[in-house]
């Protein structure tokens, strides 16, 4: 076990920089996501840490040891990559003993070592067998063993199921975080998805253009975006920001006459598209309803409002048509007020 | 939300151990450089050195004994004429049996093996195996004789009748490298994405304007590689030609040889060595400026 | 109509095949016909009268299995000298980034578009001075230069095949570079490699002009059968013949699968 102290690691290639000076503390058992698009450094920064990319500057420091300049066997982590790289000429039982056998286990420790890993991941009934008989899934299962087989402290993980079809996704998450949570192993997980990053992760760093925009629990990254990207990244559909004018600390949305930190000028109200009371047409922000989708669970409205587009979730109950005219109601105590310069949250004020 | 798989969107730096990685390509690459310095570049320079000395001092008497030389201009005719009639066939040749290929239903494995062997015959063994059909005693004249059109054996190699030798080295050629060409094309063929074709079919274009529209163009790389490669082999023709006819027909690579083994002369032949690789450069420059394919057009 | 365009198809495909095999046959044809095919006339088209007595009447000639033995020193030399020297390229090529990486390309390139085989002519004085002319290890030399082009570009792309990830994993779970090689890609590019290897023994083999350059006594199998050619009988020079096709294209189909997958990336 151990914990992790990212100090400012900087990475550049040539001119471009994929990693501004980047600080990130890992508590010893924690299970920290990087999330982000495509681009955002968030696989630079994980193969750095794994020692498999060179970094322009900075520290890394893993359970009290630096390394920075250790090669990547020598600094004592397991490893999961998103094409799994299962050994194709060896079998499912060699390539969970991979890393065992490089430290020179004996047979004995190799077999039972395995052998949990294989249980703990279901796959004891495939040890004879080679990769290519495998499905993606079995692969990736194989993958996870051959990682949690030599009992690391710090286990890094690169978007390990954006490769298996939708609902076995969704099965091997769910796997995953019992796995894990057994295991107690410090996890760094890189993904673009971020319903993985939510149901897995205790913390995540949402990444944007090689800075770590927000770390915080997933509740926290969901609830207060600290800024205008992170609200619209996180969240589908993402958070609506609504531009308000600010007069006498008091700033006007629709009906709406809302407590304002600022006194004068423009604001950013962002509401996430379930925080809305529908209402009838003159109370709170009248919008016209575009597209009206019923998705089941409950009805997707696009509107509009003064030219700026909507989403609002609506109960599945509600019969709202297109082109209709209807009045949502924000819930004020979950409204984040943004600059709208900057892209930042100001720290609430009392909303009521 | 999207299930698809992050490119990478920045180039990949090195691997760490970062100073190791600095220099261990090119400790990778420096055997086969140096070898190529030494058993490529040294004898390329010193052909060019041998042919333009006299003794001690430099001059053209190499290059004027090659002109003067009897066999000089029938060597040269010879070799181009070779050049422009079996190049050209072969790569047609090798183009409808590729465009054959992807119609075979049955077998198509087999149909494809055989039509490589010639791949990895010499063209020594080549010119012989011609030889068994096309001499004096050979299979040709049998079933000539057999069907009455020649009273008695029939020569064919010999120096009178240079239109058939001609011909007979030109069919050796063309059945033994038009498999190079074809093992290319197929190659290329295989990289063109399927989709195209149908995309074109699907707008109309029948089998021949697909072929035309579609994948020659997408072929080019191909064409080219393939082009080279076999120009370059056939100016160095030689063997074929002297297993069917002796030297009866002279080729440029041919006098070289003689010069080299049977004269001693290593000037002159060095001369013809360097009249060979000027005009496969030479041609080598033109396909790689007729088939480019502009960067805007590359996949 | 449709039947009917079938069937010209399907002879088309057929004739091509026959267009390839009939020398073949015709070659082997006379080799083995004994004495009684050499002087028939017209001559048949049926293997009637097999006999080893023309092949075997070869092989006893003297200086024939010296040479065979040669070719196979020279290739095999040749074929070792190749990988040797062309994977490690080839690998530098497919894993790293690195500058000059599109000139020593282009240097590749160039000797492919270059009559190798004449650069035999000014290497025969400087083989002399150093002891390797006439030497089947001279002859391998000059066959390296002409193989190891496709070598490194082969090799390349087999390195290009064997995704990065296998290695990094290797390095992750303890492996140095050299032990990720040895444990991971190795085993993965073997039989790739085997197929290059074999393709650059079969280059040698079947290397007329440069062998016959280089070589006086020691001569290799086709070296040797240039020179006598011209005064040999008719079943000599097919039997030879039949002896320098019969082992390279064994050699071919057993690389056959690998064939196209070669060409195809080496092309780029």
């Amino acid at each position: 076990m151990a914990d992790i102290h990212i100090d400012r690691v900087a990475k550049s290639f040539g001119p471009v920089r994929a990693l501004e000076e980047l600080t990130l503390e890992i508590a010893d058992g924690e299970f920290v996501a990087l999330l982000g698009p495509s681009g955002c450094g968030k696989t630079t920064l994980l193969r750095i840490i794994a020692g498999l990319e060179t970094r322009s500057g900075g520290r890394i420091v893993i359970g009290g040891r630096d390394v920075s300049d250790l090669p990547a066997r020598q600094r004592g982590l397991a490893m999961v990559f998103q094409n799994y790289a299962v050994f194709p000429h060896m079998t499912v039982f060699e390539n969970i003993a991979f890393g065992l056998r490089t430290q020179r286990a004996d047979a004995e420790r190799v077999k039972r070592r395995v052998g949990r890993a294989a249980e703990l991941l279901h796959i004891e009934t495939y040890l004879d067998r080679y990769p290519a008989k495998l499905s993606g899934g079995q692969r990736q299962r194989v993958a996870v063993a051959r990682a949690l087989a030599v009992e690391p402290p710090v286990l890094l993980m690169d978007e390990p199921l954006s490769n298996l079809d939708a609902l076995l996704r969704l099965e091997m998450r769910a796997e995953l975080k019992a796995v894990l949570r057994e295991s107690n192993t410090t996890t760094i997980y890189v993904t673009h998805d971020q319903t993985e990053a939510m149901g897995l992760a205790d913390r995540i760093a949402l990444m944007h253009k090689g800075r770590i925009e927000q770390i915080d629990t997933p509740m926290a990254i969901y609830r207060k975006p600290g800024t205008t990207f992170v609200g619209s990244f996180v969240g589908s559909p993402p958070m609506n920001f609504l531009s308000v004018p600010v007069e006498g600390g008091r700033g006007k949305l629709g009906a709406l006459s809302l407590q304002a930190p600022i006194g004068q000028g423009t604001l950013l109200a962002g509401v996430r598209p379930e925080d809305f009371e529908i209402a009838a047409p003159d109370q709170g922000v009248p919008i016209d309803v575009v597209v009206a989708e019923p998705l089941g669970a409950h009805t997707l409205l696009t509107g509009r409002y003064e030219q700026q587009q909507i989403r609002v979730i609506a109960p599945p109950d509600k019969e709202v048509a297109a082109g209709a005219r209807i009045g949502i109601v924000p819930a004020l105590q979950r409204l984040v007020w943004m600059d709208p310069d900057s892209g930042r949250a100001i720290e609430r004020i009392a909303a009521e | 939300m999207t299930t698809a798989v992050e490119p990478a969107a920045l180039p990949r730096a090195t691997p760490a151990s970062a100073a190791r990685a600095q220099w261990l390509p090119y400790l990778l690459l420096a055997p086969s450089l140096i070898f190529l310095a030494v058993l490529f570049a040294l004898p390329f320079l010193q052909t060019l050195l041998l042919s333009v000395s006299d003794g001690d001092k430099l001059s053209l008497a190499n290059y004027a004994k090659m002109a003067t030389d009897l066999n000089f201009a029938p060597s040269l005719r010879n070799t181009f004429a070779l050049v422009l009639a079996v190049v050209p066939l072969q790569v047609v040749l090798a183009l409808g049996m590729a465009m054959m290929l992807q119609k075979v239903r049955v077998a198509r494995d087999i149909v494809l093996w055989i039509w490589t062997i010639p791949l990895a015959v010499s063209d020594l063994a080549a010119g012989l195996a011609w030889f068994a059909i096309l001499n004096d005693s050979g299979y040709l004249n049998s079933v000539l004789y057999a069907v009455g059109a020649i009273p008695d054996q029939q020569g064919l190699l010999s120096y009178e009748t240079p239109v058939t030798l001609f011909i007979g080295i030109a069919a050796a050629e063309i059945w033994r490298a038009t498999a190079i060409v074809l093992v290319i094309l197929v190659a290329g063929v295989q990289l063109i994405p399927r989709e195209y074709g149908e995309a074109a079919e699907v707008f109309g274009a029948t089998a021949w304007q697909r072929f035309l529209r579609v994948t020659l163009p997408l072929l080019k790389p191909s064409l080219q590689t393939a082009l080279i490669l076999r120009t370059v082999l056939a100016f160095e023709v030689f063997a074929v030609v002297y297993a069917l006819g002796g030297r009866n027909m002279p080729v440029l690579v041919g006098e070289a040889y003689v010069w080299q083994h049977e004269n001693q002369n290593y000037g002159v032949a060095a001369a013809y060595a360097v009249l060979v690789m000027a005009v496969s450069l030479a041609a080598t420059v033109v396909y790689l400026r007729a088939l480019r394919v502009p960067r805007e057009q590359q996949s | 109509m449709i039947a009917a365009r079938r069937l010209v198809f399907v002879s088309g495909v057929v004739a091509l095949c026959a267009w390839v095999l009939l020398p073949i046959y015709l070659i082997a044809l006379g080799a083995l016909g004994g004495r009684a095919t050499v002087y028939q006339w017209p001559k048949s088209f049926l293997p009637t009268n097999v006999s080893w007595s023309a092949m075997s009447a070869f092989l006893e000639v003297e200086g024939i299995w010296h040479a065979a033995l040669n070719s196979v020193i020279a290739a095999a030399l040749c074929m070792v000298f190749s990988i040797a020297l062309g994977a490690p390229a080839g690998y530098a090529l497919a894993r790293f980034q690195f500058r000059g990486q599109n000139a020593y390309r282009l240097l590749i390139m160039l000797t492919r578009a270059f009559p190798l085989a004449m650069l035999a002519l000014p290497l025969t004085v400087s083989f002399i001075k150093l002891g390797l002319y006439d030497t089947p290890l001279g002859v391998a030399l000059v066959h390296t230069a002409l193989a190891l082009p496709f070598a490194v570009l082969i090799s390349s792309s087999l390195f290009m095949g064997i995704p990065r990830e296998l290695e990094e994993a290797a390095w992750v779970f303890g492996c140095s570079r050299l032990e990720a090689f040895r444990k991971v890609v190795m085993p993965l590019a073997l039989p790739g490699i085997s197929a290059a290897a074999i393709f650059a023994f079969v280059i040698s083999w079947n290397e007329v002009f440069a062998a016959s350059v280089l070589t006086v006594r020691e001569r290799t199998l086709t070296a040797y059968l240039l020179t006598v050619l011209s005064e040999s009988p008719v079943p000599f020079r097919l039997a030879g013949g039949l002896l320098l096709i019969v082992p390279s294209v064994a050699f071919i189909f057993a690389v056959r699968r690998y064939l196209f997958a070669m060409w195809g990336i080496a092309n780029r």
